[in-house]
C-alpha cells in the first residue's frame, strides 16, 4: 500500500476534493449530537436539574436527525460519508441503508421515551453519578454501530456502548446488582474480545477493513482462504451479544438487577446491535457462508425460542420472565436470517423495530409494577387492576403485543415469518415458532392474572396512591405503546419498508456500489 | 518471525483461557487482562512485520521514500490498548467492590443475582 516517490500522484483517485454536501452530514447526526449532549452534561455535572431537559432535547434532535436521514435514504438510496476526505476504502466509512437508519431511528425514539421515565425512576445521587451522560453515549455507541461502514468502527461502537453500560447498570451498586454486573462486564467483554480477534484476521486476510471492500473481495478469496472460519467467529460473537442459546446465560443473570429505565433500554437495544452485526457481517460481508451455516442457525433459533419460552414460564420475578421472553424474541429474530429469503429477512427487521419498541415498554411496566407492589415476586403480586385501571390497560396492550397476539404488532412479523418458512419447506421451524409463541402467551398471561387481576394479597406492600413522577412514568410507556397500536393494525408501511430494507440487504451488490459507485452512474461523489 | 509471534499469541490465549476457567474472579480478570494483551499481539502479527521504517512522509514530497511499516494496525493495536486498558480498570474496581461488598471473590458463593430455584404459583 505504501506509494513510492516516482509513481505520479493523482489526488483525486484518493481524496474527496469537493467539501461535503450539509445533507451529507446526516450520517453523523446522531452520533455527534449524542457526544456533544454527553459533553455538555459532563461540564454540567454539578447542576443535574439541567440533564433531563438536555438529555429529552438531545434525543429529540437525534430522532429529528435519524427520520430526516430515513426519509433521504429512502428517496435516493443509501447515504455515504467518509471521514478524513480519505476515499473509501483508506477512510473510515460511515453508510447509511435503510437497515441501519430504520434502526438507528426506533433505538432513538425507545431511549427518548427511556429519557423521559427516569424522571420517576434515577434518584438525584444516581444523576450526580452522571446518569444521563452514560444514556447519552450508549445511545452514540448504538447508533454509530448501526451507522458505520467500517468493521474495526463497528468494534469501536460496541466498546462505547459496552463502557457505558457497565456504567449503567451497575448504577445504585445494591449487592445483587454487583453480582449481576460482574457477569454482564465479563461474558460480553468476552464476546467484543472474540469480534476483535476475527477482525484481527480479517485485516491479515482481506488488507481492508471498509465492509464494502471487504464485500466485493470476498468473492476472489473464497478459494484460498479460510472465510468459513472469520464467517463462524463473527457469528460466535455476535450470538453471544444477542443472547442467542447457547450463549444466553449472562441476559437472565444480569438484566434483573438495575434501575428500571436501564434494563428496559439494555433489553430494548442492546441485543438488537447483536443481530445487526450478524446481519451485517451474514449478508453484506459473507453471504456464501451464511448459506452454508444456515441449517445451524435454524437449530440456534429453534433451541433459543424454546428455551425462551419455557424459561419465561419457570420464572417467579416479574423481570426474570421478561428476559426469557426477550431471548424468545432472539430466536424469532434468527429465524429470519435462517430462512434466508426477503419474506423472512423482512420479518426479522419488523420484528426487531418490534421488539425495540414492546421490550422496553415492557421492562417499564415491570420497574412500575415492582414500585406499586413493593415486590418482583409473582408469588407475592396482585392488586394492581384495583390500584390503577390505567397501567391495567396498557399493561394488557403490552402482554398481548409481545405475545404476538392481534390486534397488536407483534402478530405481523410472525404471519410473515410463518409464511416464509412454509415457502421454504422448514415446517419444523414453523411448528417451533408457534409452540413458543403459544408457551410465552401461558407465561405473559399468567403474569397478568397474578400481578393484575388477582385483588392483593394479605399484607402486601401495595401502594395506591400516586408516587413521585408517576406521570412521565405513564407518559413514557403509553408512548411507546402507541407504535405498537398503530402499526398493529395498519402494518403496511412498515411491511413496505422492512420488505425494502431486505430486499436491498440480500443483494450485496448494493451496498459494494453504495461505497463504491460505478463511474459514469452516479452523480457526484 | 510470524510463525512465533503467532506461537506467542497462542501461548496467551491459552494461558488467558485456563484463567478465565477459574472461579475465582480475580484470577478471571487476570485472564481478561492477558488475552486483551494477546489479541493486540494477533492484530500486529495479522498486518504483517514490516520495515522498522516510521511511515512519515518527507517535508515537501507527498509520498514516504522508499518502504515504511504499515501504520494502520499500529493505529488499530493503539485503539485496542485503550479501551482494553479501560475495560480492565473498571472490571478491576468493579471486582474490588463488590469483593468488599460480597465477602468473597468465589463466583459460586454471590448467587445473589440468580438465587435458588423459586417456582411461581401454580394456581390462582
Amino acid at each position: 500500500m505504501a506509494g513510492s516517490a516516482d509513481v505520479p500522484l493523482e489526488i483525486a483517485a484518493a481524496m474527496v476534493t469537493a467539501p461535503t454536501p450539509m445533507e451529507d452530514w446526516l450520517v453523523v447526526s446522531p452520533v455527534i449530537i449524542c457526544l456533544v449532549a454527553a459533553g455538555l452534561m459532563m461540564m454540567l455535572r454539578k447542576s443535574i436539574r439541567w440533564h433531563a431537559p438536555l438529555a429529552v432535547l438531545a434525543l429529540a434532535l437525534v430522532v429529528a436527525g435519524n427520520g430526516a436521514l430515513l426519509w433521504r435514504v429512502m428517496e435516493t438510496g443509501a447515504v455515504v460519508m467518509t471521514m478524513g476526505r480519505w476515499l473509501p476504502p483508506f477512510g473510515i466509512t460511515f453508510a447509511a441503508d435503510i437497515l441501519g437508519v430504520l434502526f438507528a431511528l426506533t433505538a432513538a425514539i425507545a431511549v427518548l421515551f427511556g429519557a423521559v421515565f427516569a424522571r420517576s425512576d434515577i434518584s438525584n445521587t444516581e444523576l450526580r453519578y452522571g446518569f444521563y451522560p452514560f444514556l447519552m453515549m450508549m445511545t452514540a455507541g448504538v447508533s454509530g454501530a448501526f451507522l458505520t461502514g467500517d468493521i474495526f468502527n463497528l468494534y469501536v461502537w460496541f466498546e462505547v456502548m459496552l463502557i457505558s453500560s457497565f456504567g449503567l447498570i451497575v448504577l445504585g451498586s445494591r449487592h445483587d446488582q454487583l453480582d449481576g454486573t460482574l457477569r454482564y462486564a465479563f461474558l460480553n467483554l468476552i464476546a467484543t474480545t472474540v469480534f476483535l480477534v476475527t477482525t484481527g484476521y480479517l485485516y491479515g486476510v482481506f488488507g481492508t477493513l471498509n465492509m464494502a471492500d471487504i464485500a466485493r473481495k470476498t468473492e476472489s478469496l473464497r478459494g484460498n482462504a479460510p472465510l468459513l472460519t472469520l464467517a463462524l467467529l463473527f457469528f460466535f460473537a455476535f450470538l453471544m451479544k444477542a443472547a442467542a442459546f447457547p450463549l444466553n446465560f449472562w441476559l437472565p443473570a444480569s438484566y434483573h438487577t438495575p434501575r428500571a429505565v436501564v434494563s428496559a433500554l439494555f433489553a430494548g437495544l442492546l441485543t438488537k446491535v447483536g443481530i445487526y452485526a450478524l446481519l451485517r457481517s451474514g449478508f453484506t460481508l459473507f453471504p456464501f457462508e451464511l448459506q452454508t451455516f444456515a441449517g445451524g442457525i435454524a437449530m440456534v433459533s429453534a433451541l433459543t425460542m424454546l428455551l425462551g419460552a419455557l424459561g419465561a414460564l419457570a420464572q417467579n420475578d416479574v423481570r426474570k420472565t421478561m428476559a426469557y421472553v426477550l431471548i424468545n424474541g432472539i430466536g424469532v429474530m434468527l429465524m429470519g436470517v435462517a430462512l434466508g429469503q426477503a419474506l423472512g429477512l423482512a420479518a426479522t427487521v419488523f420484528y426487531v423495530l418490534h421488539s425495540m419498541l414492546a421490550m422496553t415498554a415492557i421492562y417499564l411496566l415491570a420497574g412500575v409494577m415492582h414500585r406499586r407492589m413493593g415486590t418482583p415476586r409473582l408469588s407475592e403480586a396482585g392488586g394492581l387492576y384495583e390500584a390503577s385501571p390505567l397501567f391495567t390497560a396498557i399493561g394488557f396492550i403490552l402482554v398481548l403485543s409481545v405475545s404476538g397476539l392481534p390486534p397488536f404488532s407483534g402478530l405481523w412479523p410472525k404471519v410473515m415469518l410463518v409464511k416464509a418458512g412454509l415457502d421454504v419447506g422448514a415446517f419444523w421451524l414453523v411448528a417451533v415458532l408457534l409452540l413458543s409463541a403459544f408457551i410465552v402467551t401461558i407465561a405473559l398471561g399468567r403474569l397478568f392474572l397474578l400481578a393484575f387481576w388477582r385483588s392483593a394479597p394479605a399484607g402486601s406492600a401495595m401502594t395506591s396512591e400516586p408516587e413521585r413522577g408517576e406521570k412521565s412514568a405513564i407518559l413514557a410507556i403509553a408512548g411507546l405503546t402507541v407504535p405498537l397500536v398503530v402499526f398493529g393494525l395498519y402494518p403496511e408501511p412498515i411491511v413496505h419498508v422492512a420488505l425494502n430494507a431486505a430486499e436491498w440487504l440480500i443483494n450485496p451488490r448494493n451496498y459494494i456500489e453504495a461505497v463504491f459507485p460505478v463511474p459514469g452512474t452516479v452523480e457526484g461523489l | 518471525m510470524e510463525t512465533l509471534l503467532a506461537i506467542l499469541v497462542g501461548i496467551y490465549m491459552c494461558a488467558a483461557v485456563y484463567l478465565m476457567l477459574s472461579k475465582h474472579v480475580v484470577r478471571l480478570l487476570l485472564g481478561v487482562a492477558l488475552l486483551s494483551n494477546g489479541v493486540n499481539l494477533l492484530i500486529f502479527t495479522a498486518g504483517r512485520l514490516t520495515p522498522d521504517t516510521a511511515a512519515f512522509v518527507p517535508l515537501g514530497a507527498s509520498a514516504p521514500d522508499g518502504a515504511v511499516a504499515n501504520a494502520l494496525p499500529q493505529a488499530l493495536i493503539l485503539t485496542a490498548i485503550v479501551i482494553g486498558f479501560s475495560f480492565f480498570a473498571f472490571l478491576l474496581v468493579l471486582t474490588y467492590r463488590a469483593y468488599q461488598d460480597l465477602g468473597t471473590d468465589n463466583s459460586d458463593d454471590m448467587e445473589l443475582a440468580e438465587p435458588r430455584a423459586e417456582t411461581p404459583p401454580m394456581g390462582y
